[in-house]
């Protein structure tokens, strides 16, 4: 995009416009796409036959009438060799590493910023990889998988010139670039190369809001809040009139047009139709194992409906969720604790759940915010910052350090902590070498960051 | 106050307080598990329950809004814009568009009546109404037949909203509200008192065409806002940025173009030091005011001049800022057309708006008045515009809480956009947001779709395109694409094929209905 023009469109607005253009790059529904072959049944019996092949998606190349099922029995048949899913966990609004990490006595500044809010010394476990930080005791769950070798901490991850700007800082991240008007997020830009043209789930936000970290250029990706809840209701109708309406309902969405805005809602819709498809099979509910308990909150139920849909075969590729509430300008000590317990425990649920699964070489799961918080508190609470925390978590994580902890004896210009990795390093390592592709055609400037390595 | 951003904290929590409020009503079912009931057969139940429990519509005589035509324009009137101006007929099909995107779509009728009236005199109806808004058609009520309780009751905000947005005979006022709601983007969910987002919107009601210089003033000291972003706790001895950066970044100058900088922002925020407000059991938050022994009057730098600025000149500054106009009439335009001004009209455009005063009013007409508007690409509706418009196209009342859920669903509930930056409209469409406007049309329909004898003894020999035609009618005839006309009409073929006897009339009552929602629930209707 054209930068010098549209400057003076405030992030907002640069959305707002991407938005018409964000139509042409959906999945329209090209001239000359095969039409549903005649097979003589409705889509609606496929989905009741397709519930008795739940678990068997991988092989079910026959799985229905219309081109995008074909594609994603396909998708799901490549997976053996390249089966591997990519977790991205947002905490959005800026989580406060010196909370995350609590630095010790080690680092006497911490007790001068941090008068009200420090974590009282010999509270939380110590970082067997630098003594000098602690896991708050809030993240438990978190020290416990890390004690077993599965978390790769990030204490000081940002870029150069930290952005101080929530919606900016953020949006670099989810673009893999610092370039205020990059259009697509980098797992987008990841499946634009290396996804399916028909298959929504490759690039999955579980929530209510499509996750801009998968926005894709080419390739259509799904969002759904409650992936067990996913049915229409149509008063009035019923019986075959109703399985053939909603049919038609995606239909609506196939037909090519030039208007953009036009073309977003065809999109749209008709990616919603193939997402019920594809959906049917769990409207029942999910299990989760014996002995796997996750805590109560929107976070774990997420995680718990992710690790049954990637154990029913679903051709999932890159997720991604977000959870809030770590803006935290006030009362930060009213807040935080509780949710860094929610997330904490969640997270290590599902690893637990993945290993009953016997899924847990599959999934990495990559959790970051927009930027860490200022280490000078501000009474009750902390502004923004620069350098923040990252985590890497899974069995296949190398579990090693990536970049230091760089002190609070110097900060940088603006008084935030200064980063000791970059994010755009990490999104090439995560590319190579879990993902296993080439980063160059997908995170500008590849070549110039160093890779840690991140798998084991 | 904790000031979370938001997303998906505040989403879960919203939903649990709904899932709360839902058990015990006609809600759409989100919670399982507790019921011995597979969940889809207790949806089942739950949606038969609501459908009998509603009660058979009263026939009513059908009840306009009229919009009053703008007052001393006699035929002929003409409104003046710097920037180019539609020439070309002015008939329904602009006037429906006219009436989505600086309102809240037409109620029946009044697409023609604003047609009648021709570009310029419809423009300034809607632009320049005259005397206090008149609510037409039976009040809202919380479905026992209560007045609602905007102030207290969880969930009458946004059903007292909706229902003006519905009722008024003054929808760009209400639309213009709603602009104002998503640029100085403040959630309740941050706040906590209901009573003050209220009084929030009032300001943005009456601010809605007036002086935005002044409304950047008013909302700097509006309860809501100072609780919001934390300007309260902006001290002379701990100064919180929050206000400060987002006064700049969203409100006034945009991020990234060079307007200010984190040195500014530090010392906007000493500038705006001061405000405080109290708390009490009975009151909850009260008695906001500026309180001068609160304030930095110590010297502060600016945007590089330094002097003793007081919260005022501090936001005054950022309003008379060099890049500020740019950035106004931008963000402005983006609310009503999809595509950037060029740069000459972005450039009139400014010049209008400081030669006014920063006068709203002025820059909007020319907006409304431009080629592009008429007959430029489709504009999404958000959510609740197009709930709105069902309604007001329907003429149906708000008689139920349950409005509430369905719009959250669809994305959008009033007095809770996601965060400070407001609405992201590049993203209202995707697979979950399009199932809830898909529901925002089922539960409208669940008590108005053909039921019994109008489906049993339904005309048997009804073809595809009358049944079509029909179901277009009924929902107002909105301007339908060929494409999707084509496809409505092959579904509506495709519904009988090998039916026999007697679902040859019931199919067709069945179909008809599944037209309906089909019209009102497909991308030609998300759009304007």
């Amino acid at each position: 995009m054209a930068n010098c023009g549209c400057n003076d469109y405030s992030r907002t607005q640069l959305l707002r416009r991407a938005a018409a253009e964000a139509g042409r790059g959906l999945p329209a529904i090209e001239p000359g796409m095969p039409l549903p072959a005649g097979t003589g049944l409705t889509r609606r019996s496929f989905v009741s036959r397709a519930t008795g092949l739940a678990l068997s998606v991988y092989g079910a190349a026959s799985l229905g009438p219309k081109a995008f099922e074909q594609g994603i029995a396909a998708a799901a048949a490549q997976a053996p060799a390249n089966d591997r899913i990519l977790v991205s966990v947002f905490l959005s609004g800026g989580a406060d590493a010196l909370t995350l990490l609590a630095p010790t006595s080690a680092h006497p500044q911490y007790a001068t910023w941090r008068p009200s809010l420090a974590l009282p010394a010999g509270q939380g476990t110590p970082l067997a990889e630098d003594p000098s930080l602690r896991w708050h005791p809030s993240l438990a769950g978190l020290a416990e998988l890390y004690g077993e070798g599965k978390v790769s901490v990030m204490p000081a991850i940002g870029y150069a010139d930290a952005n101080q700007s929530h919606f900016t800082s953020r949006h670099f991240w989810e673009v893999g670039e610092t370039n205020p008007f990059g259009r697509w997020g980098w797992l987008g830009r990841y499946l634009d190369h290396h996804g399916a043209p028909d298959n929504p789930l490759q690039g999955l936000a579980l929530g209510w809001d499509l996750q801009p970290v998968l926005a894709a250029q080419s390739v259509p990706v799904a969002t759904v809040a409650e992936p067990d809840n996913y049915d229409f209701w149509t008063p009035g109708v019923w019986g075959t009139v109703q399985d053939k309406m909603l049919d038609a309902f995606g239909d609506l969405g196939e037909a090519a047009t030039s208007d953009v805005g036009l073309a977003q809602a065809r999109s749209a819709v008709a990616a919603t139709g193939r997402l019920r498809d594809q959906l049917a099979p769990f409207q029942d509910g999910f299990t989760t194992p014996a002995g796997v308990t996750y805590p109560t909150g929107g976070f774990a139920d997420r995680l718990r409906a992710l690790a049954a849909m990637l154990d029913g075969g679903l051709p999932l590729k890159v997720v991604a969720i977000e959870t809030g509430g770590y803006d935290t300008h006030s009362n930060q000590l009213d807040s935080l604790p509780g949710d860094l317990l929610e997330i904490g425990d969640s997270l290590r649920a599902f690893q637990r759940d993945l290993e009953a699964r016997t899924l847990q070489d599959r999934v990495l799961v990559h959790v970051w915010s927009e930027f860490g918080r200022r280490p000078e508190e501000n009474g009750s609470g902390t502004d923004h910052g620069a350098a923040g925390t990252g985590f890497l978590i899974g069995s296949q994580a190398k579990g090693e350090l990536v970049g230091g902890f760089p002190g609070l004896a110097v900060l940088d210009e603006d008084d935030n902590l200064r980063n000791t990795s970059d994010f755009r390093g990490v999104y090439c390592s995560l590319l190579e070498q879990w993902l296993q592709v080439d980063a160059a055609p997908i995170i500008p400037n590849a070549s110039s960051f160093a890779r840690p390595a991140l798998v084991a | 106050m904790v000031s979370v951003d938001p997303r998906t904290d505040a989403a879960a929590r919203r939903r649990a307080r709904r899932r709360k409020k839902a058990a015990a009503r006609c809600a759409p079912p989100r919670k399982r598990r507790e019921s011995a009931y597979p969940a889809k057969r207790r949806r089942k139940l739950r949606k038969q329950a609501c459908v009998r429990r509603i009660k058979p519509r009263r026939s009513r005589k059908p009840e306009l809004q009229p919009i009053p035509p703008p007052p001393g324009a006699p035929a002929g009137f003409s409104l003046s814009s710097p920037i180019a101006v539609y020439p070309g007929p002015f008939g329904v099909r602009q006037a429906e568009r006219l009436l989505w995107r600086a309102g809240f779509g037409p109620s029946p009728g009044h697409a023609q009546a604003l047609a009648a009236m021709g570009l310029h005199r419809a423009v300034a109806a809607l632009t320049r109404p005259s005397g206090a808004p008149t609510l037409t058609g039976l009040p809202p009520t919380d479905g026992d037949g209560n007045p609602l309780a905007p102030e207290d009751a969880w969930g009458h905000d946004h059903l007292w909203w909706l229902d003006r947005m519905v009722r008024t005979d003054q929808p760009l006022v209400e639309r213009m509200t709603l602009v104002w709601h998503d640029w100085f983007s403040t959630s309740n969910d941050g706040v906590g008192q209901q009573s003050l987002m209220l009084q929030q919107n009032e300001l943005f009601r009456r601010s809605a065409f007036g002086s935005f210089d002044q409304l950047t003033h008013d909302v700097t000291q509006d309860p809501a806002m100072i609780v919001w972003l934390n300007l309260n706790e902006n001290s002379r001895w701990n100064p919180n940025e929050n206000y400060a950066r987002e006064l700049m970044e969203l409100f006034t100058l945009g991020a990234d173009r060079g307007a200010y900088s984190e040195q500014d922002v530090r010392q906007l925020a000493r500038a705006l030091t001061g405000f405080d407000f109290e708390w009490s059991d009975e009151l909850g938050m009260y008695d906001f005011r500026y309180v001068p022994g609160r304030h930095d009057d110590g010297n502060k730098t600016i945007f590089g001049k330094t002097g003793a600025w007081t919260w005022e000149q501090g936001v005054g500054m950022c309003v008379r800022h060099p890049l500020h106009p740019s950035f106004f009439v931008n963000k402005l335009w983006s609310y009503f057309i999809p595509t950037p001004p060029s740069g000459s009209d972005r450039q009139a455009l400014e010049a209008l708006y400081v030669s006014s005063g920063y006068q709203v009013r002025p820059v909007l007409e020319a907006i409304l008045l431009h080629p592009v508007l008429h007959t430029g690409p489709r504009m999404v509706k958000p959510p609740v515009v197009l709930l709105a418009g069902l309604l007001r196209q329907l003429q149906a009342s708000i008689d139920g809480e349950y409005w509430i859920w369905y719009s959250e669903n669809a994305g959008q509930r009033l007095f809770y956009p996601p965060d400070v930056s407001g609405w992201d409209d590049s993203r209202w469409l995707d697979t979950s947001t399009i199932r809830g406007r898909f529901e925002l049309v089922s539960r409208a329909l669940a008590d108005r779709a053909l039921d019994g004898p109008a489906v049993d003894d339904y005309d048997e020999t009804e073809t595809p395109e009358a049944g079509v035609a029909a179901a277009r009618a009924w929902a107002g005839d909105p301007n339908l694409t060929s494409e999707t006309v084509a496809l409505l009409t092959a579904f509506a073929a495709d519904a009988l094929a090998g039916a026999g006897g007697w679902q040859l009339s019931t199919y067709r009552g069945l179909r008809q209905n599944a037209l309906r929602h089909l019209v009102l629930a497909s991308p030609d209707y998300q759009t304007s």
